[in-house]
């Protein structure tokens, strides 16, 4: 286990390497550089500036300049936000834009994976066929139609909720960790219908039910660990779908986090923050796909590595 | 010879069954009707045809042009006496002839771009499931590493760095949407090539190129098509993702995406503005869903029981 895990590790250089390498030049042939604003600066100026960041080296001298610097993780100066560092701005952004995606994936794998069961346990009755036209509706629902519907709705109207803002309060948080969740919860619903429908057919169920179990520790004991393998699986794409929904529901709530420092970056070309929260969120990406498959080993006993490779 | 033979044979045989013609039934065929029995799906399929009748002759139908201001009717309510249905927007444009011509351009975004991922994904997957061995490898060690990275972001990156044209939307979004489909053509393709059909075809001394065009390629039509039909919501969504940051299509031109973020803004005091594209977006993307499971049900050989 622990030699696959190292080997894992070692697999995910070549794509770090290439996500950095994509950002990088995408941004620097784009046309217009990040000093180009409304009112233009003095030729000298601009000149002093470019040596001040290398905009006038060769651009694969900035490339190996920016590689040694990201290997240290230092991102270096905002273009935009002069005072700041990339580093600062992440310090920033990163724990507001964690604290609603970490809430809103628990959220979406606890309500989700309940949902499910009951919808399989309750096969093609009235109960299982709303719950997954509902879940099919939280699908088809693109996140920024049912923010402003929910914010219309619970904030404008009946006041219950503010519209937007962030304090760190449990009452800013209800509505965007809500939309956020929306989609995730309704595809896992979903699946573990799907899967728990495909578990109570097996042998091994039949057994336990032959021996005299009661359904609850059976399906608790027994159906509960297969059946949550391919929500496990999904758990990856999952995040990745989360992280860039959450770009969206940032900006439509004014939530200070890093999806907003995002898109205020690639509008201004802010290369060195645009870059920074690309390569910040690819890490993510890659490495909670890293744990989700260690989760997926530990579940699923089919899996030994050690033998296999 | 021998046919003659077993003919009078059989015919008595058939005629003491009360059976004339046993039809046999093709894989298509029993999809088919498996298909037909999904209400969910076939209702879907009319509500979806009758959204693209909508969207193609409405703005023809309509009085109003979509760029048209009308100074009389700013942010006003949905009504029948002044000829706007769903209301105007805050500079007096009729919301239903928008919502309808931002709808021909979310369609299409979700057609082409999705033939453009079709193109690249079955091409790729089948090449790769075919020649196996380290060509395998590799294509598929390339698409684990585009997979892992954030691609919403690359196309965001796309869209600002090379300005935001509606070619470049189709191209970019399709662009990364293509590996989902090279997997599963992949897997399909390595399924398929080991039967006797295709061996056969080896032996007859037809080129690769020629067996994955004429006998892999048509194979996989049915998973195909199943997941062209999950892609195309997708694509809308990511459209409309983008254009509701302001990344997606420009003025004049509009689609469901730019619409919800117009509507957004003024959903306080003017909320006709978000409902009518949020009603059709979202209907557009919960019929295709459906018809996208129904297909999937149908032309899963899994459950052919």
């Amino acid at each position: 286990m622990l030699r696959h895990s190292l080997r894992r590790l070692l697999g995910l250089i070549p794509t770090l390497l290439m996500l950095i390498t994509v950002a990088f030049f995408m941004m620097r042939v784009a046309p217009g550089g990040p000093f180009d604003s409304e009112k233009s600066l003095p030729p000298e100026i601009e000149a002093n500036l470019n040596a001040k960041y290398h905009l006038d080296d060769p651009l694969l001298k900035q490339y190996f300049h920016y590689l040694g610097q990201v290997a240290v993780l230092d991102f270096g100066p905002s273009f935009q936000y002069k005072d700041w560092t990339v580093n600062e701005l992440i310090a920033q952004g990163f724990p507001v834009s964690m604290t609603v995606g970490v809430l809103a994936m628990s959220l979406a794998f606890i309500v989700g994976t309940l949902l499910g069961i009951a919808a399989a346990l309750r096969q093609n009755t009235r109960i299982d066929y709303s719950l997954m036209g509902v879940a099919m509706l939280g699908i088809s629902i693109p996140n920024f139609v049912i923010a402003p519907i929910l914010i219309l709705v619970l904030a404008v109207y009946a006041g219950w909720l503010p519209a937007g803002g962030w304090d760190g309060g449990f009452a800013s948080m209800v509505l965007p960790v809500l939309t956020l969740a929306l989609p995730a919860t309704a595809y896992i619903a979903r699946l573990t219908r799907g899967s728990m429908i495909e578990v109570l057919h097996s042998n091994f169920i039949r057994t336990a039910r032959a021996k005299g179990l009661p359904e609850s520790v059976v399906i608790r004991r027994h159906a509960l660990r297969p059946v949550l393998l391919p929500v496990i699986s999904f758990m990856g794409p999952a995040m990745a779908g989360m992280i860039s929904g959450s770009v969206v529901i940032e900006r439509i709530f004014s939530i200070p986090g890093l999806g907003s420092y995002f898109v205020q970056g690639a509008l201004n070309r802010d290369y060195t923050l645009v870059m920074g929260v690309v390569i910040l969120y690819g890490v993510l990406i890659i490495l909670l796909n890293f744990v989700v498959d260690l989760i997926y080993a530990w579940l699923n006993p089919k899996i030994r590595y050690d033998e296999t490779s | 010879m021998t046919k003659q033979a077993e003919k009078p044979i059989i015919d008595p045989f058939e005629a003491a069954l009360g059976v004339s013609d046993v039809k046999g039934r093709s894989p298509w065929e029993h999809a088919w009707h498996r298909l037909l029995k999904n209400r969910a799906a076939i209702y879907s399929a009319y509500i979806m045809a009758g959204m693209l009748v909508l969207v193609m002759l409405g703005p023809l139908v309509v009085s109003w042009e979509s760029d048209f201001t009308d100074w009389d009717y700013t942010s006003a309510a949905p009504s029948l006496e002044s000829g706007h249905w769903f209301g105007t927007d805050a500079v007096g444009r009729d919301i239903l002839v928008r919502t309808l011509e931002g709808g021909r351009i979310s369609l299409l975004v979700g057609l082409v771009a999705t033939i453009v991922s079709l193109v690249i994904g079955v091409t790729y997957g089948a090449v790769a499931g075919y020649y196996g061995g380290n060509t395998d490898r590799i294509m598929m060690r390339i698409v684990d590493i585009i997979y892992a990275l954030p691609f919403m972001f690359f196309v965001i990156l796309l869209m600002v760095v090379f300005g935001r044209h509606i070619v470049l939307i189709f191209v970019a979004i399709g662009a990364v949407n293509w590996l989902d489909m090279a997997r599963i053509v992949r897997g399909q393709t390595l399924s398929l090539k080991n039967m006797e059909f295709i061996e056969a075809a080896r032996a007859c001394g037809v080129p690769p190129w020629g067996i994955i065009r004429r006998h892999i390629i048509p194979n996989l039509l049915g998973i195909v098509i199943v997941y062209v039909t999950l892609t195309i919501p997708q694509v809308i969504l990511v459209e409309s993702f983008l254009s509701f940051l302001g990344l997606g299509v420009q003025e004049p031109m509009s689609s469901w995406g730019a619409l919800v973020s117009d509507g957004a803004q003024d959903m306080e005091s003017a909320p006709w503005t978000l409902i009518a594209p949020a009603l059709f977006l979202t209907v557009t993307l919960y019929c295709f869903n459906y018809i996208g499971d129904g297909l999937r049900d149908a032309l899963d050989p899994k459950d052919r029981l």
